[in-house]
């Protein structure tokens, strides 16, 4: 009996053993299957969000170069600091040194964590030096990071600042060229999925999402040198005059391009701290001005042009006013009878509106529009001015007259130069360019080689000893210009006491390479004539450019200009 | 296929040997692949630096420092235009 009941228990416990062994396996399977097929795609994906990290590969933006290759603006990698709130909150023993060099209020840094403590990114401080980078590093404190990101330097500072503009602090164009070109320039940062082990470093790349692109570097037609030497003596002459503004414009006439552009007053780009909305314009570009007596040389150029008009014809510009409809158009002076040359040498308004009297409106409108006046040139400089230029169809007599000697429409230092351009290059328009370019591009024909020839030569005489500019000559060259001394137009009519000094001119006349406009507002000590404001500018700026692009000399025959034997031997002596 | 027998160890050899291979090609491809990061990051550091090398240069070569040093330091003057030999072809 008790065996048999020994047998029967066994037996029982045996099933119970197999059952529960039975429904373990099958709870093991279920479970492997469960795990292997249905949740297989969520733990895979948490699998990998342990280990799989996608990190982004910078790229920097392109420099911005001068013609010379020499560099105008680089992007150099800086650190940011930044931080996890979460992380770093159980390390508050760390907060103070932190705040320290950082050179951060430690009650605004306390108050800014805090308020983020939820989030997992801070930046604690954007750019850093590299010494403060090395201090945060050795500091190590706990959530505090370093990522890198760039900053652009521009080495010339002020010289190139309202030209290049400057990027934001992601490294980004704002102004100027930097704005004009932020797609050449701009880099793009990559993407790539690699594996990391448990101290953050790579093991193993998994795939490129999309490679880093570096930016392009933009090659300017700008001469630094020459650069230089503008804002030098813009500077100095804005200084000396305690002018309001000024700027200069260097334009290479065989090929339209732009060797420097200064204003004053300028910046630094590399600290814009104190940085005042009306240091950041391009004058050159964007500040229209009238351009008064300037304008008489193309006057005059298309007289010659319509063929009324030779450089000795008579004008007689007594008694030294002229009556147009009900206005008065007047001269400094009565220069009584004036050929053509004697009207830009003595700059006669009256001389120069009888001239535009006797054009044709639509003929004289197509040869000031040709020049680009009153139209944005084709530089791409943001934020261009256009100017103003009335259409012939609305120019009542007056306003003809006016126009012909720069009053009633305005235009842009850069407009002035390219017009003067035109005249130096024979005749032809070649847009203005801020980029190098490699052959010159072709010109579109304004007046004839002889008039532009013709005028190179009245012109020449502007700056003669009875011209109004004598100051504008440069020693060796064969010089022309016309100055202009404009009178400010304010509410109701024109200042009495506010001028504007501009000279335009090319050199060397004989084989033109150099137009330079310089264009200085309100000079207001004492001095306020083109020719005395204005014209020294351009010949300091022309002598250096000429010598530092090594044009020869074409005015050699003077008797004062010694020979090589004479200097030999004053060396010797 | 006559000596089955003798078939399954030698399958067996043939993959105990090519796991080992897979280790050891996968450790190579680790160490190139530490190598390449090394190189990589190297390159990227010499581009900085190129880059900062070249921004002092330019920010030492500047017009206006290089004037106020010729001027002021080495008293160099402009030649008077009298004492300038152009030499014509």
């Amino acid at each position: 009996m008790k065996s048999r009941g020994g047998m029967s228990e066994y037996v029982v416990r045996r099933r119970i053993v197999l059952g529960l062994f039975a429904t373990a396996f099958v709870a093991l399977v279920w479970r492997a299957v469960d795990l292997q097929v249905f949740n297989q795609d969520f733990l895979q994906n948490q699998g990998d969000a342990r280990h799989l990290r996608v990190v982004t590969l910078a790229a920097h933006r392109g420099m911005i170069l001068d013609r010379n290759g020499e560099p105008l603006a680089v992007s150099t990698p800086v650190d940011s600091v930044w931080a996890n709130p979460q992380e770093l909150a159980t390390g508050r023993e760390y907060w103070s040194a932190l705040a320290k060099i950082l050179q951060l209020d430690p009650d605004q840094m306390r108050r800014q964590l805090e308020a983020r403590s939820e989030r997992e990114f801070v930046y604690l401080k954007r750019h850093v030096d590299p010494t403060v980078a090395a201090q945060i590093r050795s500091l190590g404190a706990p959530g505090v990071a370093l990522q890198r990101e760039y900053r652009r330097y521009y080495p010339d500072g002020e010289v190139t600042a309202q030209v290049l503009g400057f990027t934001d602090v992601d490294d980004v164009g704002q102004e100027g060229l930097e704005l004009a070109y932020e797609d050449w320039m701009r880099g793009e940062s990559g993407a790539k999925r690699v594996i990391k082990d448990g101290k953050h470093s790579i093991i193993e790349n998994v795939e490129s999402i999309r490679p880093a692109r570096p930016g392009r570097d933009l090659t300017l037609s700008i001469d630094r040198r020459i650069q230089y030497l503008a804002y030098r003596e813009l500077k100095a002459a804005v200084q000396q005059h305690k002018a309001r503004s000024g700027s200069v414009v260097v334009l290479d006439t065989t090929t339209g391009e732009i060797l420097a552009m200064v204003n004053q007053p300028s910046y630094n780009p590399n600290n814009r701290s104190h940085l005042k909305p009306s240091q950041i314009r391009n004058r050159a570009v964007t500040d229209l001005f009238e351009p008064g007596s300037t304008l008489k040389a193309f006057t005059v150029a298309c007289g010659l042009e319509s063929g009324k008009y030779r450089p000795e014809t008579q004008i007689d510009t007594t008694p030294g006013f002229y009556r147009v409809g009900s206005n008065l158009v007047r001269d400094v002076h009565n220069y009584g009878p004036l050929d053509v040359v004697g009207v830009i040498r003595k700059s006669s308004n009256v001389g120069s509106s009888k001239i535009a009297l006797s054009l044709d409106k639509e003929m004289f409108w197509n040869k000031l529009h040709q020049l680009g006046f009153g139209t944005v040139s084709a530089s791409g400089f943001p934020g261009e001015a256009s100017g103003l230029l009335v259409n012939y169809r609305r120019w009542r007599i007056f306003e003809q007259a006016t126009l012909s000697f720069g009053y009633g429409m305005s235009a842009t230092p850069l407009q002035l130069a390219q017009a003067y351009g035109v005249l130096a290059a024979d005749g032809e328009m070649r847009p203005a360019s801020f980029l190098k370019l490699d052959k010159a591009p072709r010109g579109e024909r304004v007046f004839s080689q002889r008039t532009a020839r013709e005028m190179r030569l009245m012109l020449e005489e502007a700056v003669g000893p009875d011209g109004t500019a004598p100051a504008a000559r440069v020693s060796g060259y064969r010089v022309g210009g016309k100055t202009g001394t404009v009178r400010k137009s304010i509410a109701g009519g024109y200042a009495d006491n506010r001028y504007v000094s501009v000279f335009a001119g090319f050199a060397p006349s004989s084989k033109s390479r150099l137009a330079i406009a310089v264009m200085i507002d309100e000079p207001s000590n004492g001095d306020y004539y083109g020719g005395k404001v204005a014209a020294p500018v351009f010949s300091a700026v022309m002598a250096g450019a000429l010598r530092l692009l090594n044009v020869a000399p074409d005015a050699l025959e003077k008797p004062d200009v010694p020979t090589a034997q004479h200097v030999a031997l004053g060396g010797q002596l | 296929m006559k000596d089955p027998g003798l078939l399954l160890p030698l399958l067996v050899l043939a993959v105990i040997a090519s796991a080992i291979g897979v280790v050891y090609s996968k450790h190579l491809s680790r160490k190139q692949f530490v190598e390449l990061q090394r190189l990589e990051s190297d390159r990227d550091e010499m581009n900085i630096e190129w880059g900062q090398l070249q921004l002092e240069q330019s920010t030492v070569a500047t017009h206006g420092r290089i004037e106020e040093l010729a001027r002021l330091h080495l008293k160099m003057t402009m030649p008077d235009p009298n004492v300038v030999v152009i030499v014509q072809p």
